[in-house]
């Protein structure tokens, strides 16, 4: 049971903090935003990240990676959650280089891991084709032709899409949309011939794409795991997803909170701190506790993947959930206990909750979570 | 939850779930079976205390050389587990949980060599005494006046809610032996013999028809000096560290998760197509119970490493009594009007009437209506948020 973070987790969460704060803050954020800049990060920032270890955080040192494993991830996301970091961090290690161990084969994972590790790879996951996360709802199709396939359809909300060097699609080969089976998943080159890429500028400035494949030729070896048995790398890749962004969401609602906490002792109204309020106080100590509940379920859910538990998935359903529930409530009560100032551009705490809005419909809401949980935990 | 457990601790849970189902006598299971609230009878609570002392498992998170077990957090969790799904009756908190922990970290060696085998063996049978009248959630407003009197102190005042006061022979109580600017100075945390002829205790009957806490009135009563815990003026310490253990550092979730399989069970009572709404609310709430249980697994390795669960617990203390007033408030709405007669005698021990509705669900409303206390004791919930807001967040 790590229930806590060890020394070395401590260390690189600290160093973490450190660099988004000071590399990688909300400011930056801001600038690419009102620059309108067209990769949406940093990509010296993103060297420094690959510098410190965090692009290989998860993929073994025999292929260039850190290994420090699933505990160390989630504390680099809360730290990036924290800060509102942009970074293809979440998209190419969490996604990309976890679709690749899930389900690469040995020549994939020689050519591809050692380039995520350095910082020289970025992908994207293209799955989702409607308004609400649908593992298995693809209806992209993917067809058999001569010696390669041809892939043909639309995803949306692709994250980090517009940028990404490659692209895993999640295609049917068989059956249809909401079917498990008969779905395969394929690298395809963001650059291939008939990918068109239309970046979507997300509300919370997150970096997304809707990307149309056109009659897309891939060669055989673009296949990640066996034809038809995607399901089997996507429910244990979104599991990670949906961990993984509880952690970067538990970041965002303890900054939130703490930023609003200041708030609370500084502004003055009746010519007393409005903290003092016990209006404010009792509903303070709330969102304290439903963040310390999700923390919690975040860091179980992390330590279990490290130790490859069996209740995965549970757990998994289970951090998204309350995640979801602890930043909704937070994002809220940030925005409220800021007063007018929290509805301007100028102040970020709005920021939070746009961000909030985004990771909680992320790879399935709270109502996902909780049926997929209540699923789980009745086998 | 599930954990994946190495083979040890594997045996361990086999081990202590044979235990229960061995120990627990058919008049034990009854008696965990027809609760209430989250006390038994004396007697009952005694019997089952007795059997855990022989095993040696009365107080797993003592100190070994006072009847600790040395588990890990692992194995207190598994034996909380596998508690919650046996049901035994409860035991008498007072001595086991609460002043037990105190006289461990603020006792004299005196105190704690005395009155530490006397808890464990039953011999003394402990009721709290700090709530009065005019301080229930300012609780520093307290007026009981102990006098100093050459080596006694004499007792004056009142004590309310007092759980099982009437079935107590010690009553650990604070009292005010001085005042100063700061009402938290000036309070002692004394040890008092409730079988005094200056004690007298009124049983208080509640909203369910029981009646568990009573008034309790000192006049005159006259207690040895040396049978105070702590400085003389300085118990409001001890208060609250005893507290923090009274408000955390448990395991309430196994036994909320237990509950929520309970009202489960009652789901069949509705027609199928109005099932739908309460088996969602009991999801959300089973979302919780996990949450809050990795938490009190948080607090508890916390625990071990500083000595104290510290403020956090209140926390705790808000989280698990409203998931168990949220989860009896889904019972009471499944169970319907079978729930609703008022018939004390199907649940008291040892009956042989029939009860009005299922056999399950003689103690649902009860339960329930004694329950509403959970966020009322132990400090109110309001009270709770407080501390949170000044402790934890420095507002």
């Amino acid at each position: 049971m790590a229930l806590v973070l060890n020394e070395d987790q401590a260390l690189i969460k600290d160093t973490a903090r450190e660099f988004c704060a000071s590399k990688a803050p909300v400011a930056q954020l801001r600038k690419l935003r009102d620059d309108q800049d067209p990769l949406g990060y940093s990509s010296d920032t993103w060297q420094q990240m690959a510098e410190l270890g965090w692009a290989g955080i998860v993929i073994p040192e025999a292929h260039g990676g850190t290994e420090f494993g699933w505990m160390a991830l989630g504390a680099v996301l809360e730290e990036q959650g924290r800060h509102l970091t942009a970074s293809p961090l979440f998209s190419t290690v969490v996604l990309g280089a976890g679709a690749l161990l899930l389900g690469g084969s040995d020549s994939q994972h020689s050519d591809l891991l050692p380039k995520i590790a350095a910082g020289e790879l970025t992908l994207a996951l293209a799955l989702e084709e409607s308004p609400h996360h649908n593992p298995f709802g693809s209806a992209l199709s993917a067809k058999q032709e001569g010696d390669g396939w041809v892939l043909k359809g639309d995803k949306q909300f692709v994250f980090d899409g517009h940028s990404a060097d490659q692209l895993l699609v999640a295609a049917r080969t068989n059956g249809k949309s909401g079917d498990r089976d008969g779905l395969s998943l394929f690298l395809v080159a963001a650059d291939a011939a008939g990918v068109t890429r239309t970046r979507s500028a997300m509300v919370d400035s997150r970096n997304a794409a809707n990307i149309e494949f056109g009659s897309v030729r891939v060669q055989t070896n673009a296949l990640v795991g066996a034809v038809g048995r995607a399901a089997d790398v996507l429910e244990p890749l979104l599991d990670r997803a949906r961990i993984c962004m509880a952690a970067e969401m538990l970041g965002t609602m303890d900054e939130a909170f703490a930023r609003t906490l200041a708030y609370l002792r500084e502004r003055k109204q009746f010519g007393v701190v409005i903290g003092s309020f016990q209006g404010l106080k009792h509903r303070a100590a709330d969102m304290f506790t439903e963040i310390e509940l999700a923390r919690s379920t975040v860091l179980d859910a992390l330590s279990a993947l490290d130790a490859n538990r069996d209740d995965v998935p549970l757990l998994a359903a289970l951090a998204k959930a309350k995640a979801g529930e602890a930043l909704h409530t937070v994002s809220l009560e940030a925005l409220q206990m800021h007063g007018g100032v929290g509805m301007t551009d100028e102040f970020d705490v709005g920021l939070f909750l746009k961000r909030a809005r985004v990771q909680e419909q992320a790879f399935g809401g709270r109502a996902f979570q909780r049926d997929r949980y209540a699923t789980l935990a009745r086998f | 939850m599930k954990l994946a457990f190495t083979s040890e601790e594997e045996a361990f849970r086999d081990e202590v779930r044979a235990f229960f189902d061995a120990s627990l006598t058919d008049e034990l299971r009854e008696a965990g079976r027809l609760m209430t609230s989250v006390y038994s009878d004396k007697e009952v609570a005694l019997a089952w205390q007795k059997i855990l002392l022989d095993k040696g498992w009365l107080v797993p998170s003592w100190p070994r050389e006072y009847g600790g077990t040395g588990w890990t957090l692992t194995q207190r969790y598994i034996f909380a587990c596998e508690r919650a799904r046996a049901r035994p009756p409860a035991l008498s908190p007072m001595g086991l949980s609460m002043l037990g922990p105190a006289l461990l970290g603020r006792g004299t060696q005196a105190q704690k060599d005395h009155y530490l085998p006397r808890i464990l063996s039953g011999e003394d049978f402990w009721c709290q005494g700090y709530s009065e009248p005019q301080a229930g959630s300012d609780l520093a407003g307290l007026q009981c006046q102990a006098i100093r009197d050459g080596d006694h102190y004499v007792l004056h005042g009142t004590k309310i809610w007092t759980t099982h006061a009437q079935f107590a022979n010690r009553m650990f109580c604070l009292v005010r032996t001085g005042r100063f600017e700061r009402p938290q100075q000036g309070v002692s945390f004394l040890l008092v013999d409730m079988e005094d002829p200056g004690v007298r205790c009124d049983p208080i009957r509640f909203v369910s028809g029981c009646a568990t806490q009573c008034t309790v009135y000192f006049d005159n009563v006259r207690v040895p000096v040396s049978e105070i815990v702590g400085e003389e003026n300085e118990g409001w310490s001890v208060t609250k560290y005893l507290l923090e253990f009274e408000r955390g550092g448990g395991a309430a979730a196994p036994g909320l998760l237990e509950a929520i399989g309970h009202a489960r069970m009652l789901l069949e009572l509705l027609p199928e197509a109005d099932r739908s709404g309460p088996a969602r609310r009991l999801d959300d709430l089973q979302v919780q119970v996990h949450s809050l249980e990795l938490t009190e697994l948080r607090t508890l390795s916390e625990t071990e490493r500083t000595g104290s669960p510290g403020p956090a617990s209140s926390l705790l203390k808000i989280q698990g009594s409203e998931l168990s007033q949220a989860i009896s408030e889904v019972a009471v709405e499944l169970i319907g009007l079978h729930g609703m007669p008022f018939q004390p005698e199907a649940y008291a021990l040892g009956n042989n009437v029939s009860a009005v509705g299922p056999e399950d669900g003689v103690t649902t409303v009860p339960f329930y209506l004694n329950n509403r206390a959970a966020s009322i004791y132990a400090g109110s919930n309001e009270i709770q948020r407080n501390i949170i807001s000044k402790a934890v967040l420095g507002l």
